[in-house]
């Protein structure tokens, strides 16, 4: 990747060195710790699903029963291991039994560590081997994809209604889109389970459900098979329930996923220290599964002034990496996250957003970047808006974001009519096309606004992750160093899920995930 | 004025010519029907020689159509009846000296953006420092406590914030109304003040771009903001109202 910007190579990698300082210390604190959603999730990749009469998860069923009548911090597999190897039942037969009240795995609290752990493996290598089957259907789509140089088109489908859904992403998709994300209804982050089945339901979305999911994937691979091109499927993991929902996309062939280590801390107020743990396994899995991760760090500037503010998106986005690096994953996973939002009533503002994508797109070179498109000065005014959307797809096709997250017209209206998601896809094939090479032609005054720019927020951020490295990430959160949110350690919902591990403790299921991305196994 | 000229339609380029545009989608594949239909749905309205101007497929099963033409209704302004907040507007700078002038104490604004919505960007550009589109927020405000305390604040938990940090206003945002979630959250939140007899405790505002003025009479709050109205639109409707009402003023 050329250097248009001639940014200070040392800078970058002493942000790089802090990052992981930063990184180091939480993962101590990671390893130490599990949760409930870390554990359903265990159960989910051990075979579990449906619910109970009462339509409660099966995997909710289990792990409450062992908060209320065992101690989860010896970890669900832990009961597992001793209840498949007593019974010969399983892991489904027992978690039924479980939730009928009819089998009590308390009675393996005070057992010794459990020796049947190998017993447990069977049911864990048949989920694994459906997620690589859906990884060798992927891959053999990609490689049937013509090759692009420009941005993949990214729209959000956010009927409330699954089926609704399906409709509006075969027109998004028959009309140029090469990603389709399902977004979900607003709350979904902080349910403490994942709904089941088919949903028709939701406020600006449906929920995130593995039937979902299925239903949504078939639709696109028909649709795919129509245009001759893979179109990929998003959801969103962030949340009280982000590994499993990881997982459940991992099963289901997602292809992107939501999955920032902040977000759900931030903007929707959930235990930092879930949040953390959750995300790490949460990652792992898509290491494995070879999902593209999305971050978050657009959101900062809905809330923050995107001018001001830009160097907490470049300090996250290095943490994010970073947080990445420790679940095992390849800088071609990495999404991290960027927008174009700074207020248009600003001189310049075109040549400070084309700075700053373009900063994004040379320090992580590699990385899948996701760029998102104006929101927070989306008037109503839907003609200017066109314009508004037109000078974020030029900035995104000239400093070759990787996905390209579509404006729509109707921001600050409505969720997306069907008419205008395709009028967005029409401008943005438009622009993808006139601009294809506008990119490579493209040369910075060194000593003009936009290299200077690009430099003041490099070196802004250098100074912040300095002061995170030196606080610690706890800390700098309750500070409000991100999007001027202060949140606490102790405060927000999930806390009561985190479980100091015990000194018996074990996962063999995160340890073997771990082990394989770290191996390279699962590669083909 | 003249009785006719209080009668009025749109305007393209001539004076009651009535010319409008129109968009939509129809659930067919686009052809020869599916442009006939539009037509026909746009007489239907009303507008007369509809011409579409541009239609194009979304979908082996949908289509999208332009329209022009004349629209044959028009409205007698005199007979409309508008409900604004209908207060004059200070600008930061009188609010504060209003605050100064008549109040013996600061005032207390608590504000969320309630229920499952978690879009903040409403309670944001009212109550926070940055404010929006160069309008500060409340929290620069002299005079004024701003406790903003982000989304999806439980209606209960708003209320007893509210309590906590004796507050004279709030402030609620509400920006997905989906199936009309935010009327059901919002009777809610009035519901519980009810309740809770709580009601004349505080100057209690929505906001959002969905909200008008009328809507939230109806729903019983004291007032609603729409799109483009500012911090200084609602911090000056909240001083008046909070000194006819006697609340910590000078004697």
């Amino acid at each position: 990747m050329n250097n248009k910007l001639n940014l200070n190579q040392e800078t970058i990698q002493s942000c790089r060195k802090y990052a992981k300082d930063i990184a180091d210390q939480m993962q101590r604190f990671i390893d130490q710790h599990t949760t409930v959603a870390v554990e359903r999730t265990v159960l989910r990749l051990l075979g579990i699903d449906g619910v109970d009469e009462f339509g409660r998860p099966l995997v909710n069923a289990v792990i409450d029963h062992i908060v209320k009548t065992g101690d989860l911090s010896k970890g669900i597999s832990h009961y597992m291991g001793y209840a498949v190897h007593d019974t010969e039942e399983t892991p489904q037969e027992i978690a039924r039994r479980v939730a009928a009240q009819k089998f009590d795995l308390s009675i393996y609290t005070n057992e010794g560590r459990c020796p049947y752990f190998g017993e447990l493996m069977p049911f864990f290598e048949r989920t694994l081997a459906r997620v690589d089957a859906m990884k060798n259907v992927r891959s053999s789509w990609i490689d049937k994809t013509p090759k692009k140089t420009t941005p993949s088109k990214y729209v959000i489908v956010a009927t409330g209604n699954i089926y609704e859904d399906i409709k509006q992403a075969i027109s998004a998709a028959k009309k140029g889109a090469d990603i389709i994300a399902v977004i979900r209804s607003t709350g979904q982050s902080l349910l403490d389970y994942v709904p089941f089945g088919p949903t028709t339901e939701g406020f600006g979305g449906t929920y995130a459900t593995q039937e979902n999911f299925r239903l949504m994937r078939e639709a696109l691979d028909q649709v795919s098979e129509e245009e001759g091109r893979y179109i990929k499927l998003v959801n969103y993991a962030s949340g009280l329930c982000m590994p499993e929902i990881a997982a459940m996309g991992a099963i289901e062939r997602l292809d992107m996923m939501l999955n920032d280590s902040l977000y759900g801390i931030i903007f929707r107020d959930i235990n930092p220290k879930r949040t953390l743990i959750d995300q790490y396994f949460s990652r792992v899995l898509s290491s494995y599964a070879e999902i593209i991760i999305n971050t978050g760090e657009d959101n900062y500037l809905t809330t923050s002034d995107a001018f001001d503010h830009a160097h907490t998106v470049l300090a996250s986005q290095f943490i994010n990496e970073q947080f990445a690096k420790k679940a095992g994953m390849k800088e071609s996973l990495m999404g991290l996250g960027h927008a174009y939002e700074i207020d248009p009533n600003m001189e310049n503002s075109f040549l400070y957003e084309l700075a700053q994508a373009e900063m994004a797109r040379e320090i992580f070179p590699h990385a899948p970047l996701k760029y998102m498109p104006p929101t927070k000065h989306m008037t109503g005014d839907i003609f200017k808006g066109c314009v508004q959307d037109a000078l974020f797809n030029i900035t995104a096709v000239s400093t070759h974001q990787s996905i390209h997250l579509l404006g729509m017209m109707t921001e600050a209206i409505h969720t997306p009519f069907m008419s205008d998601r395709a009028i967005a896809l029409n401008i943005a094939s438009y622009i993808e096309k006139a601009f294809k090479d506008f990119g490579n032609e493209m040369m910075f005054n060194p000593d003009g606004i936009i290299v200077k720019r690009a430099h003041d927020v490099l070196q802004h951020a250098h100074e912040l992750l300095q002061e995170i490295k030196d606080e610690g990430l706890f800390q700098a959160l309750e500070k409000g160093r991100f999007a001027e949110i202060s949140r606490k350690p102790e405060g927000g919902k999930g806390l009561s899920g985190v479980f100091v591990k015990h000194e018996i403790y074990d996962n063999p299921i995160l340890d073997a995930l771990k082990k394989r991305v770290k191996e390279g196994s699962h590669e083909r | 004025m003249s009785a006719k000229s209080t009668w009025i339609r749109p305007y393209g380029d001539t004076e009651n010519d009535g010319k409008v545009q129109l968009s939509f989608s129809l659930p067919l594949e686009l052809g020869a029907l599916g442009e006939e239909a539009a037509k026909k749905i746009a007489l239907q309205m009303g507008i007369h020689d509809p011409a579409v101007v541009h239609a194009e497929a979304l979908s082996d099963s949908f289509s999208f159509y332009i329209v022009y033409g004349r629209s044959e209704h028009q409205v007698d302004i005199s007979s409309l009846h508008v409900v604004e907040a209908g207060h004059h507007v200070m600008t930061k700078e009188e609010v504060e000296a209003y605050i100064e002038s008549h109040f013996i104490e600061p005032l207390v604004f608590v504000g969320a953006s309630t229920g499952t919505d978690a879009h903040t960007v409403g309670i944001d550009a009212i109550m926070n420092m940055k404010g929006y589109n160069g309008n500060y927020g409340l929290e620069r405000y002299k005079g004024i406590k701003a406790y903003n305390l982000g989304g999806q604040v439980d209606n209960e938990v708003l209320l007893q914030k509210a309590i906590e940090l004796k507050a004279d206003v709030i402030l609620i945002s509400q920006t997905v109304t989906q199936k009309d979630v935010h009327i059901e959250n919002l009777t809610q939140f009035i519901e519980l003040l009810e309740a809770e007899n709580k009601r004349q405790d505080f100057i209690v505002i929505i906001g959002g771009p969905r909200i008008q003025h009328g809507l939230a009479k109806e729903l019983g709050y004291d007032a609603g903001f729409g799109p483009k109205k500012y911090a200084f639109d609602v911090a000056s409707f909240a001083v008046e109202r909070l000194y006819s009402r006697g609340v910590k003023v000078k004697k």
